[in-house]
């Protein structure tokens, strides 16, 4: 019998394997669709490594933890740390101000061309330097392969906590079904335009539609990201690629011209205060409610988890009943 | 002398004269402290986004405890915002519906022609209708023969902050139907803006993005129920009226003056 089961191989599952598997546990990995894939929102999420962007309205726990995953996910993938810009249309200058005064790490920009020079035509910017991105389905790949060469292969089966005997982490997100979890669905589009040349993500600040944009490879850029208070299961809807695609538009024309690769809807699991938890329930421990910080937090989550299990460690986000 | 007496929205009093709206704030941890802190009577849900299968959200809204107002927010046609209402009644099992009908994408003005063709059928259907309306006295007055008992006057275009942008016209409408109930909906900003809306003897006031996307929004929620209250003392209390001519509040006795 393997030390610890963990159910879901999406980038929390794949996180506390690979954690609980270097800290020298034994781990099975089970997952219902055998891996990451179109099935589970980590396939959707954008790849921003930003905990100071995100801090302009998530909790400071989601700040502080998410600092350190750029560090953590270079040691598993390629993380490109070029930082990250916030923009306004010159109408919406209130909204960069305010951005600026709930948010830290970041100086003013009033010339973009030595960092986009594509971005040339704008005149205030925020820099946030210390942030980062990756291509979210590299990244799940490549923890697959590293979990692979540790001797953890993602095996398949549709199985829940009380079937497993001993210690499981139940990593399944939406599907586990837990008291006070919600789901918040986000949709995204990937586009392809060669002609358009950024290298950071960025965020376009809009008080009906903000949007933001990161660069993958290959000229693809991918637009996020609504969120709104539905557990629908429909793909993206019209309006929502309307009002993202608007704003790219509004952005850079060029974007009209982009190639529609695909877009994507999924649910992201979250609690009242979209801050992710280690739930610790008897011999089941939950890894959940990574809302839209799954890239962000899961390293963090992962290690509390780990933690706990193997030393009995009580980490900040970690929930004991 | 100012009126005094409470009117009523369809037979119901609130507790407090403030309507929270329930959308756009950091999570729904801090959309509940909000309310808590705010005391707000009645909770405005929009149904256009948060469609019917945000079954988690909705048990969070009725959890706050106060009455759910649904509206059509973001309907740009009669037939939308009717449609919109059913599904509202039968998901929060109530005949409240705020009447939203956008008529202009970029001020999210009311359309007024909308309007007033929705409130006609959803109130022969039995909806009470609140009707989010500009001050224009007229359409007022069609709206209250379309049988709405509830008026929501603008401040100003939704999630602009300005507070009230025509303190005139909605003096002249309060005046105009004094036995209607009134709510000012969209547009303000900031608690003085509530203030001043309950000094000019509204019933109440609706507000979303003030809240929810103020950097402390448990904080604003405290400012605003401040805000109200003592709007709503100083409307009873019946204020000085303003005067060209200066006069000491002290006298000033000894001094020569001329």
């Amino acid at each position: 019998m393997a030390d610890v089961t963990v159910l879901g191989a999406g980038v929390a599952g794949l996180w506390a394997a690979f954690t609980l598997s270097r800290a020298g546990l034994s781990v099975r990995l089970i997952d219902r669709h055998g891996g990451p894939g179109p099935h589970g929102c980590s396939w959707w999420a954008g790849g921003m490594l930003a905990p100071f962007c995100e801090g302009a309205m998530a909790e400071p726990a989601v700040v502080a933890h998410g600092r350190a995953a750029a560090t953590a996910w270079a040691t598993v993938t390629e993380v490109i740390a070029r930082g990250s810009l916030v923009v306004a249309l010159a109408r919406d200058r209130g909204e960069l101000e305010r951005f600026a005064r709930r948010t830290g790490g970041h100086r003013q920009v009033t010339d973009l061309r030595a960092l986009e020079p594509d971005l040339a035509g704008i005149r205030q910017a925020l820099f946030f330097e210390r942030e980062a991105h990756l291509d979210p389905r590299r990244a799940l790949a490549d923890l697959v392969a590293a979990l692979g060469a540790r001797d953890v292969p993602v095996e398949t089966a549709e199985t829940t906590p009380e079937d497993i005997p001993g210690p499981v982490i139940d990593a399944r997100g939406i599907g586990a079904g837990l008291p006070g979890l919600r789901a918040v669905q986000g949709e995204m589009v990937v586009l392809r335009a060669p002609e358009i040349r950024l290298t950071r993500p960025l965020r376009l600040l809009h008080p009906r539609h903000p949007l933001y944009i990161v660069p993958r490879p290959d000229g693809q850029y991918m637009l996020g990201a609504t969120q709104i208070e539905s557990a629908d299961r429909r793909g993206m809807t019209a309006r929502s690629l309307m009002e993202l695609l608007g704003a790219a538009y509004a952005l850079d024309p060029r974007f009209g011209e982009a190639e529609v690769l695909e877009t994507g809807a999924d649910l992201r699991p979250a609690f009242a205060d979209n801050v992710p938890r280690v739930l610790v329930r008897g011999r089941v421990v939950h890894l959940n409610g990574l809302f839209r910080h799954g890239y962000l937090m899961a390293p963090a989550l992962a290690r509390q988890a780990a933690d706990w299990i193997t030393q009995g460690i009580k980490g900040d986000l970690v929930d004991v009943d | 002398m100012a009126d005094t007496a409470a009117r009523d929205f369809y037979g119901a009093t609130l507790d407090t004269p403030l309507m929270l709206g329930t959308a756009q704030y950091p999570s729904p941890a801090v959309l509940e402290a909000a309310f808590r802190a705010s005391g707000a009577s009645v909770a405005t849900v929009s149904l256009r986004r948060e469609a019917g299968q945000g079954q988690a959200f909705w048990e969070i809204i009725r959890g706050l405890g106060v009455r759910v107002l649904p509206n059509t927010a973001g309907c740009h046609s009669a037939g939308e915002a009717i449609t919109t209402a059913r599904m509202a009644r039968e998901l929060f099992d109530t005949p409240w519906i705020k009447l939203e009908v956008i008529g202009h994408a970029d001020t999210l003005q009311p359309d007024p022609f909308g309007l007033l063709e929705a409130a006609e059928v959803l109130a022969a259907e039995g909806f009470e209708v609140f009707a989010y309306t500009t001050e224009d006295q007229v359409l007022a007055a069609r709206l209250l023969d379309a049988g709405c008992r509830v008026l929501m006057p603008w401040g100003a275009p939704i999630g602009t902050g300005l507070g009230l942008n025509n303190p005139y016209g909605l003096r002249c409408l309060r005046a105009a139907f004094p036995a209607i109930p009134m709510v000012i909906d969209a547009g303000l900003g900031l608690p003085s803006h509530a203030a001043q809306a309950m000094e000019m003897g509204f019933d109440a006031v609706l507000l979303n993005t003030a809240v929810a996307q103020a950097g402390d929004p448990v904080a604003m929620a405290r400012a605003f129920a401040l805000a109200v209250e003592a709007g709503r003392l100083a409307h009873m209390a019946d204020p000085m009226a303003p005067r060209e001519m200066a006069a000491p509040s002290t006298p000033l006795p000894g001094k020569a003056w001329l």
